[in-house]
């Protein structure tokens, strides 16, 4: 009976900065600025402004999200494949970056990218035009897949390593190529890392306002930035907090359909 | 043919890692490039760091930095350490109930989270010191659990029963018998929760006070204002930090999984 007690400090903070503040954004969401309900804020997402950085969002975290799967998975069965000594050091590095801090990664991108940066100034020296990379939906994409690359490597890498190799080996036996193991095999069993790795780099994506703020210059408004500026510039937060009603309902469905065939395992397998 | 294939991989594995490492790379060596452009190489300098060193602005963020992430990854230690063993006690509902709100923060997008929070300290409190830690912990919190209650459940309970029936205290039994076990655990927890909060810029964007500055949120200040040396050198700084910290936990971890193996 004691050791039940030891959990009422959590019991406490969870309800006052975990479950009260969400009240706290619903509570803004359905009202105006008088404190009448209403439902209008959660239906500005329907203005067109609101609407096209909604389904900039969207594309872009969608866009982020396969292009992270598409580099990640051959990356990880290669790197689960290696039983030398070293192996570990190479997983290392690159979860490494995952460690750094992500203004610190943007900084470094903003460098290579910007028009006086280093892409340009190798375009340069062969003589070649300068292209304008910065500020375009390319730049913004280029380093959302940079910045959360590694959260999509790290879970499927996780679960390929699981895979007992004598399955492998046993659809071998019985006449498997390996384009059919791996179809058969590999693929299916990797999928909670799969369904892991998107869900950390989708979530992020889709309210992802810095990278948007930084590379696009502020030209390509996402849903992100429209909050942000509802909070920060314009001080409606009534506004504010129903466009993040509308963000977190979002997440929530998406991450349901993505959890509706999945193994109770991947669960804890975030790190 | 087998061959050509492991070349092809390796080539893979290199160009990934290459696109990954190449932009800090060049912000390491731009950090000791005595020249303000990017492109041009203006001979090896330490100026930067000099000047770093003395701008109080930096100063104090990293301050700042330090003594939030750490206040905040001890706090988010303490309570979820505590959590878990009473979770650990209860029945597999109650257990499930807690540990999904534990993990709410975790699901929610930090964007949501941060603003969720801020909500809060501006109705009842002001923003400011006290408004970033709780957001700190917050959002710490559900990695200690990730990582103790694992570890917890592992424990024999027959070792900590037997304890008891030799006539020890349950809280002498529990520090004696549960709690070596499950350092390790809290160990790691401690850490994670110490480098969310280190790497956090979004939550801690909305829950700031006026004035107040992370590393995070002045390097956020600084690129929308135009980019200044001094900021790859603070890089460059942060990038070895991180750098040794894991090389210290991993250290740490490799040497007690070798204690572990000798029982």
């Amino acid at each position: 009976m004691f050791r039940k007690i030891l959990i009422s400090p959590y019991v406490v903070w969870a309800l006052g900065f975990i479950i009260l503040p969400l009240f706290m954004v619903i509570g803004y969401g359905m009202t105006d600025a008088d404190g009448n309900f209403t439902l209008e804020n959660v239906l500005a997402i329907a203005d067109s402004v609101h609407y096209k950085a909604f389904a900039n969002s969207i594309l872009l975290a969608l866009g982020t999200t396969i292009i992270c799967l598409v580099l990640a998975y051959p990356l990880a069965y290669i790197l689960s494949q290696q039983k030398r000594k070293g192996a570990g050091f190479v997983i290392m590095l690159f979860i490494l970056p995952m460690w750094i801090n992500f203004l610190l990664r943007i900084l470094a991108l903003q460098m290579i990218l910007s028009n006086t940066g280093i892409i340009n100034g190798i375009l340069g020296f062969f003589g070649l035009p300068a292209q304008h990379i910065m500020y375009t939906k390319g730049a913004i994409l280029i380093g959302m897949v940079y910045d959360y690359l590694p959260f999509m490597i790290l879970p499927v890498y996780n679960v390929m390593c699981k895979i007992d190799q004598d399955v492998i080996e046993a659809a071998q036996d019985l006449g498997a190529t390996s384009v059919i193991t791996f179809q058969k095999v590999i693929v299916p069993l990797s999928m909670p890392g799969v369904v892991s790795g998107i869900t950390m780099v989708f979530i992020p994506s889709i309210s992802e306002f810095v990278v948007a703020d930084i590379l696009g210059g502020s030209k390509i408004l996402l849903l992100g930035n429209v909050i942000e500026q509802e909070f920060n510039l314009a001080n409606n937060w009534n506004l504010g907090s129903g466009l993040s009603l509308v963000l977190m309902v979002f997440i929530i469905i998406s991450m349901a359909l993505m959890n509706r065939n999945k193994s109770e395992e991947g669960d804890a397998m975030l790190w | 043919m087998v061959k050509a294939k492991k070349v092809a991989a390796r080539c893979y594995v290199a160009m990934i890692g290459f696109l990954l490492y190449a932009p800090l790379m060049i912000l390491i060596v731009c950090s000791f490039n005595d020249s303000k452009t990017r492109t041009v190489w203006g001979g090896f300098t330490l100026h930067w760091y000099t000047d770093l060193f003395q701008n109080e602005e930096v100063l104090l963020a990293v301050r700042t930095t330090l003594v939030l992430t750490t206040s905040a990854a001890l706090i988010a230690t303490v309570i979820g350490t505590l959590a878990c063993i009473a979770m650990s006690a209860m029945g597999i509902k109650m257990r499930t109930v807690m540990q999904s709100v534990a993990n709410i923060p975790l699901l929610n997008s930090e964007m949501v989270t941060g603003i969720a929070i801020m909500l809060l300290f501006v109705h009842f409190m002001t923003l400011g010191f006290s408004s970033m830690l709780i957001a700190h912990v917050t959002i710490g919190l559900p990695y200690v659990i990730l990582n103790v209650m694992p570890k917890l459940q592992q424990v024999d309970k027959n070792l900590y029963e037997a304890a008891l029936d030799l006539g020890a205290h349950p809280v002498y039994a529990f520090v004696k018998v549960v709690l070596p076990e499950i350092s390790s655990g809290i160990i790691s927890g401690f850490f994670f929760a110490f480098t969310i909060s280190m790497d956090d810029f979004v939550v801690t964007y909305f829950t700031k006070g006026a004035g107040i500055n992370t590393i995070s949120t002045m390097l956020y200040q600084q690129l929308r204002r135009g980019i200044n040396p001094e900021m790859y050198a603070l890089s460059t700084i942060l990038l070895f930090t991180i750098l040794i910290l894991l090389a210290v936990i991993n250290r740490l971890s490799a040497t007690r999984s070798i204690e572990e193996t000798e029982y």
